[in-house]
């Protein structure tokens, strides 16, 4: 049988700044996730950690990481060409085929773009759902905007809201928090509108309750956890909430079902 | 069937059977106990029946058999990853009591059913692992196998009795029987189980705790005395939780070494802390109602059965002297926790 704790190695082919403080590495792999799920990424020695998926294709996947410590500080110091470990994919998707053909709202802030990235360009590659979807972004400040070219080509297509969460100079665009943009996000018809809220806690606390506002019922509406993960198969317990386990049952949840969860 | 066996005879079947199996019971660790002067009871490989404890409870349960504290995951090197093989193919004979056989059960649903894929290691081990029931005639003060049912024991080979110079051993595996059968002689023996514990716990029953519960005044008392020191959680048969840790042998060199996995326990400083300072559970009294739901009411909704076992490990070992079987029945006290049970 397979140990579903031995990673297998994947060559770095290209590495992209996004940031400062982030990058979205390129890794050769046979890999193939659904949008929303994570892997298990290590540098034996230093350490393993949860990541999203932030992109994939034919024999590669995308991961964008942010320096957090110690593993992710060493992962960021790599160069293309060496290898990182990786196991998986683990996790829940989003339901991208309840998706199709209704309205669908994207909402995440800061690094967790990465986890909705491959969502939104899935969308975005199908004409039947350009017209359905629309965006929204939050970022600390101009210089933390991830997928910043991306983020250009998505505008081109669909309405998309960038905001930064305070005044900046050379920022001209929309500021405050994306709690402050949801009552302009148009939404024809609530009860067949979806949304996708990911970001922090607080965001995704307040950012829900504004789309409810809005009309969406919590079974409209999806949401993606971030907690400690140190096995991502549902054994380590470091994960759990109530009687889930976020690896097993999430990181995707339904906010009817998320709302239960009590820390 | 029953034999009368003197302890030179168990002796000399358990070492026949050494080339095929190991045998692990509660011992005791002479002057090694928490205190001065005291001695510890724990589990360890026995060579002989009379190193078997019988009067006293051991600190820890038997997981450390087939859960170590610590485990190599795998070994690496710059250019390849290995996993270790098992060092000892023997089967593994543990003499224990009913409650501590039902923890295995617990640990297995975690480690063979929970998730996406059994766990490779505890699997290994899991297989060779078989039990000789050593019988309750008196229960310990702190146990409440009874409460949580758990005083009928499954699955095990044989059921032992202490009597004087000797064991009474009965059992039903025919392979045993056979062996049996030419040593000592015959008895009566009918096994007893507790009817009865010097403590009694309610647990709750419902599938569904009232929300109210989750920020409950009860909790912050357990804010107040808990240390943190998690040893609740290590001395807990039914307590599964590890970190995974990097170890390099030779820092300098960065060559070789290993990712290992160590127990953790929910009420641990550090269990939920996330990259940007994030923690989840910060107050003991916090980390006190989720360990209590985990084991009475949150493992019940994902496998129909209550994960503590009513040992009464934690309550013996808390230096702040914080009772897990009252805490459970304050739980139960409260509004809407009687539910529908399963
Ligand atoms: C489902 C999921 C998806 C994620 N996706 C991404 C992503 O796409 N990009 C990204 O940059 N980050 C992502 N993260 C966060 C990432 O896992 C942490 O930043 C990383 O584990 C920190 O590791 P470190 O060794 O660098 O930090 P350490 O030096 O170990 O510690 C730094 C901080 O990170 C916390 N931490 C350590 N290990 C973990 C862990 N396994 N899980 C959570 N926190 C931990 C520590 O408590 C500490 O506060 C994701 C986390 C989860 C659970
Ligand atoms: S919670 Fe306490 S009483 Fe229950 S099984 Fe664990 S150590 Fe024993
Ligand atoms: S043994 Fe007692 S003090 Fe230590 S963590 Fe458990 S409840 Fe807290
Ligand atoms: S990460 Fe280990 S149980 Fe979820």
């Amino acid at each position: 049988m397979k140990n579903p704790y031995l990673p297998e190695p994947c060559r770095i082919v290209a590495i992209k700044e996004e940031t400062d403080i982030e990058s979205t590495f390129t890794l050769k792999s046979s890999i193939r996730p659904q949008h929303g799920q994570f892997v298990e990424v290590s540098k034996p020695g230093v350490g393993e950690a949860p990541i999203s998926v932030s992109g994939f294709g034919e024999g590669f996947i995308e991961l964008t990481i942010r320096k957090a410590g110690h593993l992710t500080g060493k992962i960021l110091e790599s160069q293309a060409g060496e290898t990182l470990f990786v196991r998986g994919p683990y996790g829940v998707c989003f339901p991208a085929d309840l998706f199709a053909g209704k309205n669908l709202i994207v909402a995440s802030g800061g690094c967790a773009v990465a986890p909705v990235r491959t969502l939104i360009r899935s969308r975005l590659a199908d004409q039947e759902q350009v017209s359905r979807t629309s965006l929204l972004f939050g970022f600390k400040d101009p210089q933390s905007i991830l997928f910043r070219d991306e983020i250009d080509d998505w505008k081109e297509a669909v309405p998309v809201v960038v905001t930064i969460d305070k005044e900046a100079c050379s920022w001209t665009g929309k500021t405050g928090f994306i709690t402050a943009h949801v009552p302009d996000v148009a939404i024809a018809d609530p009860a067949t509108s979806y949304a996708v809220v990911v970001g922090p806690p607080v965001m995704m606390k307040y950012t829900t309750q504004e789309f409810m506002k809005r009309g969406l019922s919590p079974e409209n509406i999806y949401v993606s956890f971030e907690r400690r993960m140190a096995c991502g198969i549902g054994k380590c317990g470091h994960c759990k909430i109530d009687d889930s386990y976020v690896c097993v049952d999430g990181p995707v949840y339904r906010y009817d079902k998320a709302l239960r969860l009590l820390d | 069937m029953n034999r009368l066996l003197k302890n030179k005879e168990c002796n000399s079947l358990l070492g026949g059977l050494s080339a095929d199996y190991r045998f692990f019971a509660p011992v005791r660790r002479a002057g090694r106990g928490r205190l001065s002067d005291t001695d510890l009871i724990t589990y360890d490989q026995i060579s002989s029946v009379e190193e078997i404890v019988w009067d006293e409870k051991t600190l820890r349960s038997a997981k450390e058999i087939m859960f170590p504290i610590t485990e190599t995951l795998m070994r690496f090197d710059q250019k390849t990853i290995s996993q270790p093989s098992v060092v000892d193919n023997r089967g593994i004979v543990i003499f224990c009591r009913s409650c501590d056989i039902h923890a295995v059960s617990r640990l297995d649903k975690i480690f063979l059913d929970n998730g996406t894929s059994p766990d490779p290691y505890y699997e290994r081990l899991r297989e060779k692992i078989h039990f000789v029931l050593m019988e309750c005639a008196d229960p310990f003060k702190s146990c409440f196998c009874v409460s949580m049912k758990t005083n009928i024991p499954e699955k095990f080979i044989a059921a032992v009795r202490e009597v004087d110079g000797g064991l009474k051993v009965l059992s039903q595996r025919r392979t045993l029987v056979d062996k049996l059968s030419t040593i000592g002689s015959e008895c009566e023996f009918e096994l007893h189980y507790p009817k009865q514990n010097g403590t009694e716990v309610f647990p709750p029953q419902t599938l569904d705790m009232p929300s109210e519960l989750y920020d409950h005044e009860m909790w912050d008392e357990y804010s107040g005395r808990c240390i943190a020191c998690g040893r609740c959680n290590t001395s807990c048969p039914t307590c599964s939780c590890f970190s995974v840790h990097d170890v390099m042998y030779d820092k300098d060199s960065g060559q070789a070494g290993e990712r290992r996995r160590v127990w953790a326990g929910c009420h641990i400083d550090g269990f939920t802390d996330m990259a940007g300072g994030m923690e989840f559970r910060k107050s003991s009294g916090a980390r006190m109602r989720f360990k209590t739901f985990h084991k009475i009411y949150d493992y019940r909704k994902r496998f129909g059965e209550n994960m503590c076992v009513g040992c009464g490990r934690c309550d013996d070992i808390c230096p702040e002297y914080i009772s897990f079987s009252n805490c459970i029945n304050k739980v139960s006290e409260q509004p809407g926790t009687q539910g529908e049970s399963l």
